[in-house]
């Protein structure tokens, strides 16, 4: 009778670990401090499409078309002309201590080489240390120069300015047409902070008991490995729901991510996703020897998670074995569908070619987890 | 007393990795007894009781526990048998209430609530039921641990080392209540490092390397010691130990507060060891009958323990 589970003892299970999951501050302060913590640096301090780099521009010609040139780069959100030199050699100083992003530099004769038609060059040096940071900047800038001259090369000079194209390519950014950031990340936390502290909170669960002794005094009593599981996997269902809804009230009012699709289609989502996480968690927490370990290997699947899924950095943008490795990761899965469903709109058919892999995973982890489970101390 | 064994293991064999923890160990203890199981530290005693209530699969050996087959019916075991771990095991931030409660619902009692308050009176931690159990001193942690391994009133108490770090009072009461609970009925076996502890047991078996190396009352394995004692008592006893040390015929030589005991297997080559000494008027030496700690040591000692 007593190798059968038992709700009665499923309860009893709950009841202490409620009690210790109310004890515990130190932890619940976490898994409420870390999201926060974590949507208001990303949200607030990280910027995909930096603005406002500090620029120097050297100015060898001065006249009508560098103050022209001059002026179009300081009224640009891209750029802030901090110094405007005649020496060239100064500029690049600036550059190589780092006080400056860019140096654009109007050579010699650059009016007379206008005027001629003999197609001057407007140097434009760029701090590409990091190449992410410019990119946008210096692909706005050559539309700004042009722009900025077109008012200048009017009557016999109009000649000399840019020709119009024979065709305009139009580009309609969809579905964050400002290339806002955080509408990319904020969603994309909800399954970053997810990620953490689910598997986080699971691994330590069985590992503390064992760490404490307290796990032997568990099995030398009537209890089913399920019942352990199940007392200790729900209570992080709980801190996982609330931690999703935080992050999305904070989202929708403080960030002001749009919310296109349906939140109920979400949450259901979600739920597959939370469950895979949760039993990646307790597959840890029956490997590890102590919380320690429970950490490290936590850390190991938190990496990837968010290096390769397409979260921080461009998914197609990685190497062909990196993305095998980003889709066996149920967070990359779930990363589409918050995205898709919240600034997209997607419904049902749009994300199941996202859903089924994370059911997938979750079936593969969850057997693992059970498989793993030992009722002795071997 | 019944005839009925309690325990009836036989060939109770543990390999970790190439180490043989515990090696073909028969214990038989009947029902309502209370057996001492002893042994140094690494000798395989918390092995054999792990393996004696299902948190250890044993790799070879049979035998039943309370009639039930050990190998394939811990379950049922567990629900008769209280074991008490080394290292206190409760939920030390859960409260000593909550604690016994938790343990009453796992085994599902009936009258939950008048059971706990029962425990908790006979206790005498009504007062203090709300306290995290962490907060307990050693001695009250042992004797909450005790209440709430006998709260579901087990056949079958494994007790592994319960009196290590509590001082002697509350050693004295915890054996006292051993002793009734063994009168109730119900079958101790209990691991200890106290000489004192092992002769209240009714029978004794010694672990050393894994293997049993002797078994039975106090009296009988010091019989089958052959161990010869003579014991120095005075001023100079404390100098004579190194003198006397690697003589012929001194197998051992050990103090017991101020008394040298000076042990081995022949007397009349200790008699001769001893003799130089005989005449020292500060010196008092006579033949005594080796206690059961001398004995520990000397199987210690013949079968390489761990602090041999």
């Amino acid at each position: 009778m007593n190798g059968r589970f038992s709700p009665a003892r499923v309860f009893a299970m709950l009841g202490k670990e409620f009690i210790q999951m109310r004890r515990d501050r130190m932890t619940l302060a976490m898994l409420i401090g870390i999201p926060l913590m974590q949507l208001f640096i990303f949200g607030y301090a990280i910027n995909m499409v930096p603005k406002h780099l500090a620029t120097a521009v050297s100015i060898s010609d001065p006249g009508l078309f560098s103050d022209s040139i001059v002026a179009a780069i300081g009224n640009s959100s891209y750029f802030d002309v901090v110094k405007a030199t005649n020496s060239p050699a100064e500029a690049r100083r600036m550059l190589a201590d780092g006080r400056v992003s860019f140096v654009v530099d109007i050579p010699v004769n650059f009016s007379r080489d206008l005027v001629r038609g003999a197609h001057p060059s407007l140097l434009v040096e760029a701090d590409a240390t990091d190449p992410a940071a410019g990119s946008y900047a210096i692909s706005a800038l050559s539309g700004l120069v042009n722009t900025a001259l077109r008012d200048d090369l009017t009557g016999p000079l109009a000649s000399r300015a840019a020709p119009t194209p024979a065709f305009a390519v139009v580009v309609h950014s969809l579905y964050n047409p400002e290339a806002n950031t955080q509408y990319n990340i904020v969603p994309g936390l909800l399954a970053v902070i997810l990620t953490m502290t689910m598997v986080m909170a699971t691994s330590i669960a069985l590992t503390r008991e064992r760490e404490r002794g307290t796990y032997e005094n568990l099995l030398a009593m009537p209890t089913h490995p399920l019942e352990i599981m199940i007392g200790k996997i729900t209570p992080n269902i709980f801190v996982g729901a609330f931690q999703s809804a935080l992050i999305l009230v904070v989202a929708k009012f403080v960030f002001g991510v749009p919310m296109i699709g349906s939140l109920a289609l979400l949450a259901v989502a979600g739920s597959f996703y939370i469950a895979a996480l949760l039993a990646v968690g307790y597959t840890f927490s029956t490997m590890a020897q102590n919380q320690m370990q429970a950490m490290q290997m936590t850390f190991f699947f938190f990496m990837p998670s968010i290096m390769l899924s397409g979260f921080i950095f461009p998914f197609h943008g990685m190497p062909q074995w990196a993305q095998w490795i980003g889709e066996a990761l149920p967070i990359t899965h779930f990363l589409r569908i918050v995205r898709g469903i919240l600034l997209k709109g997607s419904g049902i058919p749009e994300i199941w070619p996202d859903v089924w892999p994370m059911i997938l995973f979750l079936f593969v982890a969850g057997t693992v987890a059970v498989r793993r489970f030992r009722k002795t101390l071997d | 007393m019944s005839d009925n064994l309690a325990i009836d293991v036989h060939g109770l064999t543990k390999r970790f990795g190439k180490k043989t923890a515990v090696n073909q160990v028969d214990i038989a203890v009947p029902e309502g007894q209370v057996w001492g199981f002893l042994g140094p530290n690494g000798s395989g005693k918390t092995t054999t009781i792990r393996m004696l209530c299902g948190l250890l699969n044993a790799d070879a050996g049979e035998g039943t526990c309370l009639g039930y087959d050990f190998r394939t019916q811990s379950e049922q075991i567990k629900l008769e048998t209280g074991y008490m771990t080394q290292k206190f095991s409760f939920w030390e931030d859960l409260s000593i209430r909550e604690n016994l409660d938790f343990v009453a619902r796992l085994y599902q009692l009936p009258k939950r609530r008048a059971l706990v308050d029962q425990t908790l009176e006979k206790l005498g931690l009504k007062d203090r039921q709300n306290q995290l159990a962490g907060a307990l001193s050693g001695g009250w942690k042992q004797r909450l641990a005790l209440a709430a391994c006998t709260l579901h009133s087990p056949k079958l108490l494994l007790l592994d080392e319960p009196t290590a770090g509590v001082d002697p009072k509350a050693r004295r009461d915890f054996w006292d209540t051993i002793h009734d609970l063994s009168s109730e009925g119900i079958t101790v076996l209990v691991s200890t490092h106290y000489m004192d502890e092992a002769e209240r047991c009714d029978r004794i078996v010694f672990i050393s390397v894994g293997n049993i190396v002797a078994r039975g009352t106090v009296a009988e394995i010091i019989a089958a010691s052959g161990l010869v004692t003579f014991t120095v008592e005075g001023g100079g006893a404390r100098q004579l130990a190194d003198r006397l040390r690697g003589l012929p015929g001194v197998v051992f030589v050990s103090f017991f507060g101020a008394l040298l005991h000076v042990s081995g297997y022949d007397r009349a080559l200790l008699e001769a060891a001893l003799a130089p000494y005989r005449h020292d008027p500060n010196l008092m030496i006579r033949e005594t009958p080796p206690s059961l700690e001398d004995v520990f040591i000397q199987l210690q000692q013949n079968n390489g323990g761990e602090n041999a």
